[in-house]
């Protein structure tokens, strides 16, 4: 009972960054019908903006959780605007030509400066240790990433459900061309929209550096099961990518802990699931077939 | 009101509109009259500015919309109906009808779209896709009532409808036009356009081949039901 509520608990804690991360990307997708190959890129500047940021001029970790966000925001937004709103109505090729190159730019341009040696960023002080949970310890660093997490998760729920600008932003997302004939201008929320997502991935490159190694490579990694988050949440479903990140983190825990015997399984069951989804509801989980207008 | 004049269309290689010309008066209801794939649907989608590949002239009062974005065409009261009903799924009744902006000098309140459909007020909260058919066109026409839009596009509003739903909505839209809005709407169903209309167009490949006055309706009801395949 207590390995599984730990393994359970472990993979809550990587649904977390998957939650995080998806979010990002159904949004962006919603939004823009662009296919964001360089999230994992922002990702790991999240994690780099911290240790960087802490490195060189001794932020510290509750600075970065808010600054960093925020740059990588301004900037994703400028990409969107030097780069990303050019591939409207074009092949959806040229959208993968173009992030997944933003991709290599942005690793290269971190393997120059730092090389692709892992950096060690330590846990804040505050949050070291562990919490006791009766059956089992746990560090308290995690709970935290869990807590926080989930916190963004249902803040982003309450703007999209409660306010005047979620509305815009759900009828965008699902019917863009049908919002602007009803008078709204769409375009006015693309930047911010692809901003926010950037934001969401540079916060979970931030609460991972003290838990992951810190490398330009830790997105790339980590993206390929997103994407696989993604689609079984059904592309573009907010609240399906939130719950297919959390939900495959556990199923990901549970195969390492109880399918070690069979690790081919094991290392593949996202992709397993995926497929048994994809059979079964080809529009993902808790997505629908593209609306027509 | 709204004037189109040599409106060609294409998708991709293929041409769909050639040199379409219409008028609609202001106040009046015009239905647009073709088979599948004549161009209706797609003259409208012109109008509204989502069609990308199109020539020729739109214009709104007088004034041409030229290649004006369809937010910024449904400011000036085009108000868009589409054939599919365009109800969003993450958005409640509500949410589906306080949407867009006001648009025109005579919206609707909530209230009273909520008092002319009670099945809409009592679904108000629920998503506008679990709506039946006949409640999610209702809802559809409500929007754009809710709006002010002065000139309603409506892509077949009757098509699947049961018999009472489509009295329902030459209802709507025979009170629509005694509050002075404009409706230019794509029919196929040529009983219910013949009841609402002031005037038809035949759109034939492309073409604006024929037009009639309603009272010619009955002694044209050949060439009519030729267009219409029938």
């Amino acid at each position: 009972m207590t390995a599984f509520l730990q393994s359970t608990f472990n993979g809550l804690v990587s649904g977390a960054f998957y939650a995080l991360l998806a979010l990002g990307l159904a949004v962006i997708f919603g939004m823009l019908r662009v296919v964001n190959f360089a999230h994992g890129a922002f990702y790991m500047l999240g994690a780099f903006g911290a240790y960087v940021l802490l490195a060189e001029a001794g932020v510290p970790f509750w600075v970065a959780l808010a600054v960093v966000p925020l740059a990588l925001a301004l900037l994703g937004m400028a990409l969107e605007r030097a780069f990303i709103h050019r591939l409207t109505r074009l092949d959806p090729l040229y959208n993968f030509l173009l992030t997944f190159g933003l991709t290599l730019i942005l690793q290269d341009l971190v393997k120059l400066r730092y090389g692709v040696q892992s950096s060690p960023y330590e846990v804040p002080a505050g949050l070291r240790g562990s919490v006791d949970f009766g059956l089992f310890d746990f560090p308290t660093y995690r709970v935290f990433i869990l807590g926080f997490a989930v916190a963004v998760c249902v803040g982003v729920w309450w703007a999209l459900a409660r306010t005047r600008v979620g509305m815009v932003v759900r009828a965008a997302t699902e019917r863009p061309e049908l919002t602007r004939a009803l008078g709204i201008n769409v375009g006015r929320w693309i930047t911010p929209v692809f901003g926010f997502g950037i934001a969401l991935a540079g916060l979970a490159g931030v609460l991972a550096a003290p838990m992951r190694a810190v490398n330009p490579l830790m997105g790339a990694d980590l993206i390929i099961v997103v994407f696989a988050v993604v689609v079984i949440g059904g592309l573009g479903s907010i609240f399906g990518s939130v719950a297919a990140g959390f939900g495959i983190g556990m199923v990901q825990a549970w195969a390492e802990a109880y399918l070690s015997a069979f690790p081919i399984v094991a290392q593949t069951i996202v992709f397993i699931v995926m497929a048994a989804v994809l059979l079964w509801r080809p529009a993902g989980l808790f997505g629908r077939a593209e609306a027509p207008a | 009101m709204l004037r189109i004049e040599n409106l060609s269309a294409w998708y991709g290689e293929a041409q769909v509109l050639r040199d379409a010309g219409l008028h609609v008066d202001p106040g009046e209801v015009v239905t647009l009259v073709g088979r599948n794939g004549a161009g209706k649907s797609t003259l409208l989608r012109c109008v509204m500015g989502l069609h990308p590949g199109w020539r020729g002239s739109v214009e709104l009062d007088g004034t041409a919309l030229g290649n004006l974005s369809a937010d910024r065409r449904a400011r000036r009261g085009l108000g868009w109906v589409p054939d599919d009903r365009g109800s969003y799924a993450t958005l409640t009744v509500t949410e589906n009808l306080t949407l867009p902006p006001t648009v025109g000098p005579d919206p609707w309140s909530l209230e009273r779209v909520y008092e002319a459909f009670p099945a809409l007020y009592q679904r108000r909260n629920s998503a506008a896709t679990t709506l039946s058919g006949g409640e999610q066109q209702m809802l559809a026409l409500a929007r754009v009532l809710r709006m002010g839009a002065r000139v309603l596009l409506c892509d077949e509003p009757t098509e699947g409808l049961a018999p009472l739903l489509v009295q329902q909505v030459g209802d709507l839209l025979r009170e629509a036009k005694r509050h002075g809005v404009t409706v230019l709407l794509v029919e196929q169903n040529l009983r219910f356009a013949t009841s609402v209309a002031d005037r038809h167009y035949l759109l034939a490949e492309g073409r604006v081949t024929a037009a009639m006055e309603n009272s010619e309706v009955r002694s044209r009801e050949r060439e009519l039901l030729s267009y219409l395949g029938i």
